[in-house]
């Protein structure tokens, strides 16, 4: 199934989409046929065409989340015969393409599973807890105005990089979906780290960390057990290294903030 | 709730007594397989029988035999709390997955291989620390109890050792796991040393079960 | 009506320090009786729901999207200027300012244009401050680079994930005053209209996304934030959901709409591989500052390409043609987007164009790599040619990009005198939702440096004299005119619902964008012009009569969704193309056929055009009436554009 279709042939394919009305309706997977295909449509695109045909036939189109269509802003968010963003690895589900796939092949979509990702509808879900957790504190305490100069603080450039590297996480939760325990570990570490990394987020660091991970549990994600598939799944490449930085924060964080509670 | 009781009951800081629990009880492994070493040594079980009652007598070790319990106890006890967490944290499953193209058999099934060796240490310890601490073993011919001749017969039953054999098995590839995966949730990873650290918990864990897998084979098949 | 924009007296240098100083303040004490309205949470709306909420302002933010984060200034790749002159290299406020009115073809207000220079080294500091991790030097320091069409390097970037970054340091800014609930926030909510009580803007009529339900939201003052338009033509780099109906719907409660005719039209895209195609990928300007343009010398040899008979790699330096370097030695690749874009579509007109589909220029990197090896190009570039080699299956560190011009940006939009504020008291515009800053083009990496000048260091200012004028009463959706919208905005739902006919919004909309991209795209002629309006007029009818949607209102609807956009997109497009029939010159995006110069390149009539086209609205299928802004040029001397 891997690998790429030399032959722009057309294809035709069965899926096998799930399919709820709403967050309270139970759910199934229903059978679609979809036909003509060709191998350099997106993901997206085949769906675009599946849903155009339902709806000239009158039937409910299939919902799900999508956007830039180019990878960055995290919307898309399908887990596709049995991956997170489908089967090639580091790309979003709008950036895989459809000659990743084979004439005749049959292809289960399903949205992602976590009861902390609730399914507002057939694919889309929500993904709130994310914001939530961000709010709990995601962010460097600066208002608006005021700021030093930019290059007051020297930061080294292997340290900015590697503050960047976490910073690129798209916040689509792919990490939560593939990982067995439904954990956010992964989201969670790259933001911590990247602020842990940098020096402006230094001030913060305790009550940042010991604050994202009590709403993180707030949230009901699961707990990490370093499987890695999180890692594995990543269209953006997140590192594990971020978890143990996490971890490490956490530890210093509790041990040595003045935070009795 | 205290900050202590914050700390650990969070989802991280019960993954830290998982590691911490972890790598102490793999010190005891250490330790257990040296001494049972002596089981090598041909001189009809004098050396064992010595270490044996050392090991059941010694004032210290008996002190540190409760931290072996309590090493034990938490490391079970969190484990269930967490699986039974994460498996609330997904209520409805995927109709298809396939995680065996992003992670390995053992990382996702550590329920399930220390459920084995919990399986396995409740025989092992009714059969052998039960016996030799409460039970009446005869006395060899230093005077100690003469655990060595239980041990030898025990191990000429096929049954127990496919079962410890089997046991090793399954805690050579949850050690193969849990050693990198404690030195991860404390905190420790680093591009300079985890390599090393994953090479070294590779040994370690093939070095330490071979070495027990060893002797039930060894009476077996030789003696 | 006569267009005040409101432009303060004296020098340029001192207009805004003045001005700030000029300006009412709401008394710290009163400002958390104030509520505001930002809709949009891009760089714009993000930057500013988060910096009235640090003042004290109580803010309701809005946003279609499931989270402020996916705000499509996330997609922006290149960089930020700012004139911070840290290389040296003779960078000023004036340079930038300078660069950006002859950039936009002197097109836009100077005064709003030096401010945007002048705050950009202050959103630079508050981006750091942030936790934005910039590029940096070996030594520690900020890195810059050089960037379409600039001749000094002051762009700050982020590798290819600047507007990434921007973005996410917003919406931390904006997650924290939610967390502190001084913002309470609105996702998967869509606004369908304004609310004007006694001619002031004091609310807007929702839809929740997931419901259904048609919501009513009050306050003293509504920020749109809501982007560009670009998606009339169906095909563009913005992204699915960018629409122009929350400024569509502005314009059609009093707020004019200022210079709809000037889009830019993106040089370095992905060109189209299929008519099943959704949208078009950007690969970043950044690019041309190593990669080569370039198309063979002859038609034949095109022709053989374009058949595969023979692969770029294999065609001889002496039987390319560089035509930017050729054409433009000064700017070579490098010259700014307008000029490049036309010059690519003019190669493929002349049949030199390559790809299957003859619609696509070289862009070529072999030099670069030859020179400073393929690892160096990768951590420039690496992300870029990942994303590429992705889309269309072909290695770019082995063979040349292909690339055409594509709609990226809109510089037209609603019109907003100095203080942002739109036709409509109490209504602003901000980011790229606006006509402000740009003119008749835009200059790379300037489109998040006005989205964030806007939200982070004008609208906290000019927002306060209004709200100073007016008395911190609190206000409610009882007025008679919360129940008139929201009657509107209901009706018109149910219309939609209700017409039962053969084709779907997609369908519609990829009609509109044909159009559009055919008779007000690249070059555009008066005849087109009148064609393409009366097109758009009988698509308009036909979507009215034959659309076709399933499903209800009170669910997660989202082809109901579409079709809303897309019939504020036919309005709209047929208010571009009265702009572009208006407009007889050609300047920046705005290349009309009939006005060039001997060479080829757009031809300004200053004289008569030095203006901003300001639409009134003026009833639905009435002719709208068209308010002329004058501009005036006291600092700058207007040129013909010349980057040979």
């Amino acid at each position: 199934m891997a690998g790429s279709n030399p032959n722009a042939k057309p294809m035709n394919l069965t899926l096998k989409v799930w399919r709820q009305k709403n967050r309270a309706a139970a759910g199934q997977v229903v059978d679609y046929n979809v036909r003509d295909i060709s191998p350099d449509m997106s993901f997206l695109e085949m769906l675009d065409v599946l849903n155009e045909d339902l709806l000239r036939k009158g039937d409910d189109p299939v919902a799900f989340d999508h956007d830039c269509r180019e990878g960055i802003c995290g919307s898309c968010n399908l887990f596709i015969n049995g991956r997170a963003h489908g089967p090639e690895s580091g790309t979003t589900t709008c950036q895989l393409h459809m000659r990743k796939f084979s004439d005749g092949d049959t292809i289960v979509i399903e949205p992602w599973r976590a009861n902390s990702f609730p399914v507002n509808k057939d694919l889309s879900v929500d993904r709130s807890a994310f914001d939530r957790i961000i709010q709990a504190g995601g962010y460097v305490s600066v208002n608006t105005g005021g700021a030093p100069d930019g290059n007051e603080i020297p930061i080294p450039k292997e340290i900015a990089d590697r503050a960047f590297e976490a910073a690129t996480c798209i916040g689509c939760g792919a990490c939560v979906a593939a990982c067995k325990n439904a954990s956010a570990m992964l989201f969670v570490s790259a933001k911590v780290s990247q602020l842990a990394l940098l020096p402006q987020g230094h001030v913060e660091r305790a009550t940042r960390v010991e604050n994202m991970v009590a709403q993180m549990d707030i949230e009901g994600f699961g707990a990490c057990t370093n499987i890695g598939s999180c890692a594995a799944e990543c269209p953006v490449g997140i590192s594990l290294e971020n978890i143990a930085l996490l971890n490490r924060e956490f530890l210093t964080a509790k041990a040595s903030s003045n935070n009795l509670s | 709730m205290s900050w202590i009781s914050k700390t650990f009951s969070s989802s991280i800081g019960r993954k830290i007594i998982m590691a911490l629990t972890g790598l102490f009880l793999c010190s005891f492994l250490v330790v257990h397989l040296i001494g049972n070493l002596q089981l090598f040594k041909d001189d009809g079980g004098a050396a064992f029988n010595i270490y044996s009652h050392f090991m059941g007598t010694n004032p210290l070790i008996r002190t540190l035999e409760w931290g072996l319990v309590l090493g034990f106890g938490f490391h079970i006890y969190e484990a269930l709390i967490l699986t039974r967490r994460n498996q609330a944290a997904r209520g409805i499953g995927y109709v298809e997955s396939r995680p065996s193209q992003n992670s390995s058999w053992q990382s996702r099934n550590m329920g399930l291989l220390g459920t084995i060796i919990l399986v396995f240490l409740l025989v092992h310890l009714y059969n052998f620390f039960w016996r030799a601490r409460f039970g009446d073993l005869d006395p060899d011919i230093n005077n100690n109890d003469d655990l060595y001749t239980l041990v030898v017969s025990s191990f000429h039953q096929w049954w127990y050792v496919l079962l410890y054999v089997l046991a090793q098995v399954a805690l050579c590839y949850h050690l193969i796991h849990g050693f990198r995966s404690a030195f991860q949730t404390v905190g420790l990873n680093h591009r300079k040393y985890t390599p090393a650290i994953k090479i070294f918990g590779y040994v370690f864990s093939v070095v330490v079960c071979a070495g027990f897998a060893a002797m039930p084979l060894y009476f077996y098949f030789f003696k | 009506m006569i267009l005040d924009s409101k432009i303060p007296e004296g020098p340029l240098a001192e207009k805004w320090e003045k001005h700030k100083f000029n300006v009412k303040l709401v008394n710290p004490a009163n400002k958390r009786k104030y509520d505001v309205i930002v809709v949009g949470t891009g760089l714009a709306g993000g930057a500013a729901a988060a910096s009235l909420a640090e003042l004290g302002y109580n803010v309701k933010a809005f946003t279609y999207h499931d989270s402020p984060r996916r705000a499509h200034s996330i997609a922006a790749q290149g960089g930020i200027n700012a004139a911070k002159n840290y290389q040296n290299d003779g960078d000023s406020v004036f340079r930038l300012f300078y660069d950006t009115i002859k950039g936009g073809d002197y097109r836009a207000r100077e005064a709003n244009v030096y401010r945007l220079a002048q705050v950009s080294v202050n959103i630079i500091d508050q981006c750091v401050a942030q936790g934005v991790p910039f590029a940096r030097e070996y030594g520690g320091l900020l890195a810059n680079r050089s960037f379409g069409g600039a001749q000094v390097s002051r762009t700050f970037y982020a590798r290819g994930q600047t507007g990434q970054q921007l973005l996410l340091g917003a919406y931390s800014a904006l997650s924290r005053q939610i967390a502190y609930g001084k913002v309470k926030m609105y996702t998967r909510s869509e606004m369908l209209d304004v609310v004007i009580v006694d001619g002031q803007a004091r609310g807007i009529i929702t839809r929740n996304l997931i419901t259904g339900e048609i919501e009513k939201h009050a306050a003293h003052a509504v920020v749109l934030a809501t982007g560009g338009y670009g998606n009339v033509f169906y095909l563009s780099t913005n992204a699915m959901y960018c629409n122009a109906t929350a400024a569509w719907r502005a314009h059609k409660k009093g707020a004019y709409f200022a210079n709809p005719c000037f889009t830019q039209i993106h040089p370095t895209c992905i060109p189209v591989s299929g008519d099943y195609q959704s949208k078009l990928t950007l690969m970043s300007e950044s690019l041309r500052n190593d990669g080569r343009v370039w198309v063979p010398k002859t038609v034949e040899m095109a022709e053989r390409v374009r058949q595969g008979q023979i692969k770029p790699q294999d065609i001889a330096e002496d039987d390319r043609d560089y035509f930017l370097e050729r054409k433009y030695p000064a700017f070579g690749n490098l010259v700014p987007r307008d000029v490049a874009s036309r010059n690519a579509k003019q190669m493929c007109d002349e049949g030199r164009g390559v790809g299957s589909t003859g619609l696509a220029v070289y862009l070529d990197f072999s030099e670069i790599i030859k020179r400073t090896g393929a690892e160096a190009v990768s951590q420039k570039y690496g992300n870029l040619f990942a994303m590429y080699e992705k889309i269309t299956d072909e290695d770019p560190y082995k063979q040349p990009m292909r690339i055409y011009p594509a709609v990226h940006y809109t510089m037209g939009g609603l019109w907003v005198d100095y203080n942002l504020q739109t036709t409509v008291p109490g209504l602003y515009a901000t980011g790229e939702c606006n006509f402000s800053d740009h003119g008749a083009n835009r200059l790379g990496a300037s489109a998040l440096m006005q989205g964030l000048a806007d939200g982070y260091f004008v609208i906290p200012y000019t927002i306060g004299d209004y709200l100073a004028q007016t008395p911190p009463k609190p206000v409610s959706t009882d007025d008679a005119a919360f129940a008139t919208a929201e009657a509107d905005v209901r009706g018109r739902v149910q219309k939609l619902m209700s017409i039962n006919g053969t084709r779907t919004p997609d369908d519609f909309h990829k009609h509109l964008g044909n159009l559009m991209w055919e008779y007000c795209g690249m070059a555009r002629t008066a005849e087109g012009l009148k064609f393409a309006k009366a097109e758009i007029q009988k698509l308009r009818r036909e979507f009215w009569s034959d659309l076709k949607l399933t499903g209800s209102n009170d669910e997660l609807n989202q082809a109901l969704e579409k079709a809303g956009r897309v019939a504020d997109f036919i309005e709209l497009g047929e208010l571009m193309v009265d702009d572009a029939l208006a407009r007889n010159e050609s300047c920046g995006g705005h290349f009309r056929e009939e006005y060039q110069t001997p060479e080829g390149e757009a031809l300004r009539d200053d004289e008569n055009f030095a203006y901003v086209a300001a639409w009134q609205y003026t009833g639905d299928n009435q002719p709208e009436i068209l308010n002329k802004e004058p501009l005036q040029f006291e600092n700058v001397k207007l040129t013909q554009r010349s980057y040979k």
